[in-house]
């Protein structure tokens, strides 16, 4: 991101008083701003997410969809901790901000340390199309890291469905990749504690699922195959090298919860949606 | 180097002729005409009534495109027309009119994907690089970044168009459908002030508008409003929307103006939320908006905002360009006849089906 023009909303009500220092502007998503800054006590790091108000939206429903979204996404955060799944724990928020104009709602979260799966990706896609120019395919032991890594994310969707939650929004932009090495690590526990092995260590790491956004708690096939479908869309659209191995992905899923048979069977339901495609074969 | 291009994949029939000049400056449009089929209030255009209307046009058109282009038959190089995706009987009388030409005059036929002409042209109107494009019509809806070789579908709608969404509307209301009855329901907008609550359904990048028509039209028909209008209805509610307009509106019954305005302002920001949210992803700045519902002032109002607010822009074209054209069809025909693309008469077909991710961009780096 060129970061040069781009301009912070004003702060919502709370953290006009946060000296300057400890509030730092990180990213600008669609919907959100995210900033890092602390939680109690300087040395805890926190991720403080604003939903500045759109002003192309009509107020009024404006209102009705910051409300209902935000609200949305503290509950499926809470819910997750308390299922052990891997996500930023809820600190705090305010759905309403500074009131009716400016501010806008806010969010508090655990900080999760490392990047994001599409960095990832892409560095690892770098790599390989600068190799492709004198060797040619995609050598073993960077298709095994790879797979490895899909794999786990297949697992943490998994994990996410089981729990009764999902996600609307899976792209690898919302994946993260925590390195392994934090001890006090309680919550990590989820499928992957165990091949701690050297390797290109650069892809090692806990998926830790991010932006809950768009959010909502559903267990019915239907959801979780929409939710899939759209990681693989994400997948085939960023990162066009990886497609083949989105299988792995789906393997992960399978072995992650029980009824992820029938969802995977919807998925091939769901694949066949689409506008315009050619029903040839 | 000169292009003919003819469109017919909807109710709009459009020959255009681009001039590629061979030092490699600016294109330039030679000519570009439209003639529209035109159903009643209260009723789409059906295929075979339309495809009536192109074959009976089509021949008129071309001449007409000559004689105004001033060039003779031998000047052009090569055919363009619109393989696809469309209406299936529009789609055939324009490919057959394209290769009775190209027997005739002895040129090449290039088939070409009617999306890629809409970006094509966008992008050559408004010199955007390369933008996210938003493409936006009867038929489609689709939120579009460019990416090795391919215009990559990102997001798009589950079911129908947005501007089906809003003809079909059209339609519950017996409004005109002349010049287009998204036009006129953007007049209608203007006028209304209320919004009600309609269905929001965004999916990740995706998005879903029969549930919010199945929403609307239910609230036309509760009110009484579907059909054609009835003169003593906008008195009355004007009569009792001044006394105590400051006061708890909730009550208040909607006009057709507060539908057709609720309407817009809702399926608006979902186009424009995807749009923003495909921004996010590929990292861009700038926005293209093509297709007919691009024509809507209030949609680029609103894509301005939010590219404003995101340190960037967005480029837009007027009825000329947006609306269904043949000088699409040509731009994008020539840029593919320059690299050596050729469609074989053998495979001159047209389909209704035609992703745009299918075409093979040779002449993007």
């Amino acid at each position: 991101m060129p970061e040069s023009e781009y301009n912070p909303p004003p702060l919502p009500q709370p953290f006009t008083n946060t000296p300057a220092s400890q509030i730092t502007p990180i990213y600008q998503g669609a919907e959100a701003h995210l900033y890092k800054t602390t939680f109690l006590s300087p040395p805890i790091p926190a991720a403080l997410k604003i939903r500045p108000s759109k002003p192309y939206r009509h107020p009024i429903l404006d209102r009705r969809l910051s409300r209902a979204r935000i609200l949305q996404e503290a509950r499926c955060l809470a819910k997750l901790v308390k299922e052990g799944v891997a996500v930023p724990a809820l600190l705090g928020l305010d759905w309403e901000g500074n009131g009716k104009d400016g501010g806008g709602s806010w969010l508090v979260m655990e900080w999760v340390e490392g990047c994001v799966v599409r960095v990832v990706l892409e560095r690892w896609e770098g790599v390989i199309k600068a190799r492709q120019g004198y060797m040619g395919g995609i050598e073993g032991e960077e298709e095994k890291v790879v797979r490895r890594l899909l794999r786990r994310i297949g697992g943490a969707v998994g994990g996410l469905h089981r729990a009764g939650v999902i996600h609307g929004d899976l792209t690898t932009s919302n994946l993260m990749l925590r390195p392994f090495s934090r001890i006090g690590d309680q919550k990590g526990n989820v499928d992957s504690g165990e091949e701690e092995e050297g390797g290109s260590s650069d892809m090692e790491g806990d998926i830790v699922l991010i932006d809950f956004g768009l959010a909502s708690q559903s267990s019915q096939d239907e959801d979780r195959a929409v939710d899939l479908y759209v990681l693989e869309r994400a997948f085939g659209s960023s990162h066009p090298r990886t497609e083949e191995f989105f299988e792995e992905v789906l393997s992960g899923y399978r072995e992650s919860y029980k009824g992820a048979g029938s969802t995977l069977k919807r998925l091939e339901d769901v694949r066949m949606r689409g506008r315009k495609k050619s029903m040839i074969g | 180097m000169i292009a003919i291009g003819l469109e017919g994949s909807a109710n709009k029939l459009g020959v255009g002729i681009m001039l590629h000049p061979s030092d490699g400056s600016t294109p330039q449009v030679l000519a570009n005409i439209r003639h529209t089929y035109v159903s009643p209030p209260g009723e789409g255009f059906l295929p075979k009534d339309t495809a009536r209307h192109h074959r009976a046009w089509v021949v008129k058109l071309v001449k007409k495109a000559l004689k105004e282009a001033r060039l003779s038959v031998n000047d052009v190089d090569c055919i363009c027309y619109t393989k696809g995706p469309g209406m299936g009987a529009p789609l055939q009388s324009v490919a057959v009119a394209a290769r009775t030409l190209s027997l005739l005059w002895g040129k090449e036929l290039i088939g070409v994907n009617h999306c890629i002409g809409h970006i094509e042209m966008g992008r050559l109107i408004t010199g955007a690089a390369n933008p996210v494009v938003l493409y936006v019509s009867g038929g489609n809806t689709q939120v579009i970044a460019y990416s090795s070789q391919r215009y990559r579908i990102f997001g798009e709608t589950l079911d129908i168009a947005v501007g089906n969404c809003l003809d079909r509307f059209a339609r519950t209301l017996h409004i005109s459908n002349d010049p287009a009855p998204g036009y006129n329901i953007e007049q209608l907008a203007k006028k209304g002030k209320e919004l009600v609550d309609l269905p929001y359904t965004v999916k990740g990048m995706d998005c879903s508008m029969s549930g919010i028509l199945a929403a609307i039209d239910a609230l036309a028909a509760t009110y009484g409003l579907d059909g054609e209008q009835r003169d003593e209805e906008e008195d009355a509610t004007d009569a009792d929307s001044t006394p105590e307009s400051d006061g708890v509106s909730e009550s208040r019954k909607p006009t057709r103006a507060d539908l057709c305005f609720s309407l817009q302002e809702t399926v608006f920001s979902m186009l424009v939320e995807i749009t923003e949210r495909a921004m996010a992803h590929v990292g861009s700045k700038e926005v293209l908006i093509v297709g007919g519902v691009g024509c809507n002032e209030r949609l680029q109002e609103m894509m301005g905002i939010m590219a404003r607010d995101r340190g960037g822009s967005v480029h837009a074209t007027d009825e000329r360009f947006c609306i269904d054209n043949g000088i699409m069809i040509a731009q994008a025909g020539i840029l593919a006849y320059k690299t050596g693309f050729r469609t074989p008469f053998k495979e001159t077909t047209c389909t209704q089906r035609f992703r745009t991710d299918d075409v093979f961009v040779q002449w993007r780096d």
